[in-house]
């Protein structure tokens, strides 16, 4: 599906720079018309060179070990990563939803080990388990999203709010101890694999990737979605109710770091305290290395699956390549600052 | 809720007619879209004071004004961006009040903006079909699953009629000419104004090829029924293209002039303030 991405100019405030009246497309050397064309998908390269690269030098990457271990790493960024696509579209960011991970696992979790412990059948706990989880995150991006639109507050504050008190609330359910009591279907779904080859937990997010993306990219919701990043008073002035959409949003983003929060539990067997700190800066980076502008507007969802496979790569890349694994904090600070340099360069190309 | 409400339109005040040639050209019609002692201030500044406009069926009416005169307010206020603080709007007779810009919309009310109102990153058929998004039929459109290709034709079909080349229609809107973008906001006011245009500068960033087009475009969707309320700095345009013009000085109308029986000249010294005053000392 060749969506192109659509162009970035200048904060989205002001107008786009209008290219001269006269100047005719003619004239322009070949090599740009190949920039053009490899358009918004270079990033698949780069994706490409590295398994290239960490694969020259340690073969081990082509095993199947490799691939479990990256594909599973990935699972609860690229979850987080899909709702911030959405927010971050929007010229918003969402810095709450590694912690609402942590909060909605620790609450489903302390209510499914409630449950069972009072005789409940483990199916229906599983099931009570999911739904709280991803109600508990709907209600705070919800929540999130109604103090930006209501109280006209800046979403880095409203959420850098959310992330420190949420963020905090996981060590005040279960005496902050791991919840361990959980219903075997947790654990089943944690050590699933399809084939063998596919996680259960690495199918969800893919599946989820895949729905929300066809959502982004192909309904009215995910048009207006655009449209709100692009030029908010557009949007307005075209009967978006911008307010509302904005509370969806922020709830969807919500919602998946609920299921992100089920995800993680079920890998690891147990409800921590500790799981999704800092995971909101892995999931933003891999929007931005998707090819997103934190301006709004600009953004794919294919982009950011192949900006979190990047990240995961990198991290057991560097490892079969015996490198400290400190190492890849760097690395990947560094691809991150490099994808939108390289993106700046590829557009003011593309206007040549 | 903006309902239309059968209440009475007053006639305008008498004094509103102060230059040559007042009478509008559809008298005893029902203006399409009036404007009755419409103030509005911001703050201290008094932008409108009492505004009286009526625009007929098939008329193409200039507004023009000095920087600060109260144009593109008066516009806001007609195109349901901005509420006035007294004063009424009346729509085919009925007295409507906007909430919203949406409201005005719905009763076929289009305007270009003077920033265009686009949104860069979206294709142009997005731009155009912007909330009012056609869906697909089946039970996909319970999640709004576009109707893309049904856009995209239908805006390459209302971009014919600007003759304004846009190439693909699938381009994002920021990628195109400043004449370009104009012509897709221009396009897209024709396709959904069923009612009324209102057009706050719509060929300022157009070469001169262009604005002859907008020009032949506004004459022609004018002879279809639809007037148009048009503001532009460019007085010879003005002066060519409208059936009349209404003057605005510092928030009031003073003048209501007949292009075919006045000079460009006559305009500006409405504009200025120096008709106004030798009217006085007269």
């Amino acid at each position: 599906m060749p969506v192109r991405l659509p162009a970035a100019f200048s904060p989205p405030a002001s107008a786009p720079p209008a290219r001269p009246e006269g100047a005719s497309p003619g004239e322009r050397p070949a090599w740009l018309d190949l920039v053009d064309r490899v358009g918004d998908f270079w990033i698949v390269g780069v994706l490409g060179l590295l398994v290239l690269v960490f694969g020259l030098l340690n073969t081990q990457l082509f095993t199947k070990g490799a691939w479990l271990s990256i594909s599973n790493f990935s699972v609860e960024y690229l979850l987080l990563a899909i709702g911030q696509t959405f927010v971050i579209l929007t010229g918003g960011i969402d810095l709450s939803d590694g912690a609402v991970l942590g909060f909605t696992g620790m609450m489903s979790g302390w209510v499914m080990q409630g449950m069972l412990n009072s005789g409940d059948s483990s199916l229906l706990t599983t099931i009570v388990g999911f739904a709280l989880a991803i109600a508990i995150g709907f209600l705070i991006g919800a929540a999130n999203g109604f103090l930006i639109t209501r109280l006209k507050l800046p979403p880095f504050i409203v959420t850098l709010g959310s992330l420190t008190a949420v963020g905090a609330a996981p060590s005040l359910v279960n005496g902050g101890t791991e919840v361990s009591t959980l219903p075997p279907q947790i654990g089943n779904i944690g050590n699933g694999a399809v084939g063998g080859w596919i996680y259960t937990t690495f199918l969800v997010a893919v599946v989820a990737t895949v729905v929300f993306g066809l959502f982004l990219h192909r309904t009215r919701f995910g048009l207006r979605t655009y449209a709100i990043g692009s030029n908010g008073l557009a949007a307005r002035r075209a009967g978006i109710n911008v307010d509302r959409h904005l509370v969806w949003v922020y709830a969807i983003s919500g919602l998946l770091a609920g299921l992100a929060g089920m995800m993680v539990m079920a890998n690891q067997a147990v409800a921590s305290p500790l799981s999704g700190q800092n995971d909101e800066l892995d999931a933003i980076a891999a929007v931005v290395i998707g090819g997103a502008s934190l301006f709004g507007g600009r953004g794919h969802m294919l982009g950011t699956f192949v900006g979190t496979m990047i990240i995961s790569l990198l991290v057991t890349g560097l490892v079969l390549v015996n490198v400290n694994g400190s190492w890849t904090e760097v690395v990947t600070g560094i691809i991150i600052i490099g994808a939108v340099a390289l993106d700046q360069v590829r557009l003011r190309l593309a206007e040549l | 809720m903006a309902g239309p409400m059968a209440d009475e339109m007053p006639e305008p005040p008498g004094d509103q007619a102060l230059g040559p040639g007042q009478a509008p050209r559809g008298e005893g019609q029902v203006p399409v879209i009036a404007a009755r002692g419409v103030t509005k201030h911001f703050g201290s500044v008094q932008a409108l004071r009492g505004v009286d406009l009526d625009i007929y069926a098939g008329e193409v009416v200039g507004l023009v004004g000095d920087n600060g005169a109260g144009k593109s307010t008066l516009v806001n206020i007609l195109s349901g961006g901005l509420q006035p603080n007294s004063g009424t709007i009346f729509v085919d007779g009925q007295r409507v009040s906007f909430s919203s810009s949406l409201e005005a919309r719905r009763l076929g009310i289009e305007t270009v903006y003077q920033d265009l109102s686009l949104a860069p990153d979206l294709s142009v058929w997005a731009n155009i079909f912007l909330g009012r998004e056609q869906t697909v039929k089946g039970p996909l459109r319970l999640v709004g699953w576009l109707d893309r290709k049904a856009m995209a034709a239908s805006a390459e079909a209302d971009l014919e009629r600007t003759r304004i080349k846009i190439g693909s229609v699938g381009s994002p809107a920021g990628r195109l000419s400043g004449g370009q973008r104009q012509a897709i906001a221009v396009g897209r006011a024709v396709a959904w104004g069923s009612r009324v245009l209102l057009m706050d500068e719509p060929t300022a960033a157009l070469g001169v090829e262009q604005q002859e087009r907008v020009g032949e475009l506004v004459s022609s969707v004018a002879s279809q029924g639809v007037p148009v309320l048009l503001i532009s700095h460019n007085l010879p345009q003005i002066h060519r293209l409208c059936d009349r013009v209404v003057v605005l000085f510092r928030g009031q109308v003073v003048a209501n002039l007949r292009p075919a029986e006045c000079h460009v000249d006559d305009i500006v010294s409405w504009i200025t303030g120096a008709a106004l005053g030798a009217r006085r000392s007269a």
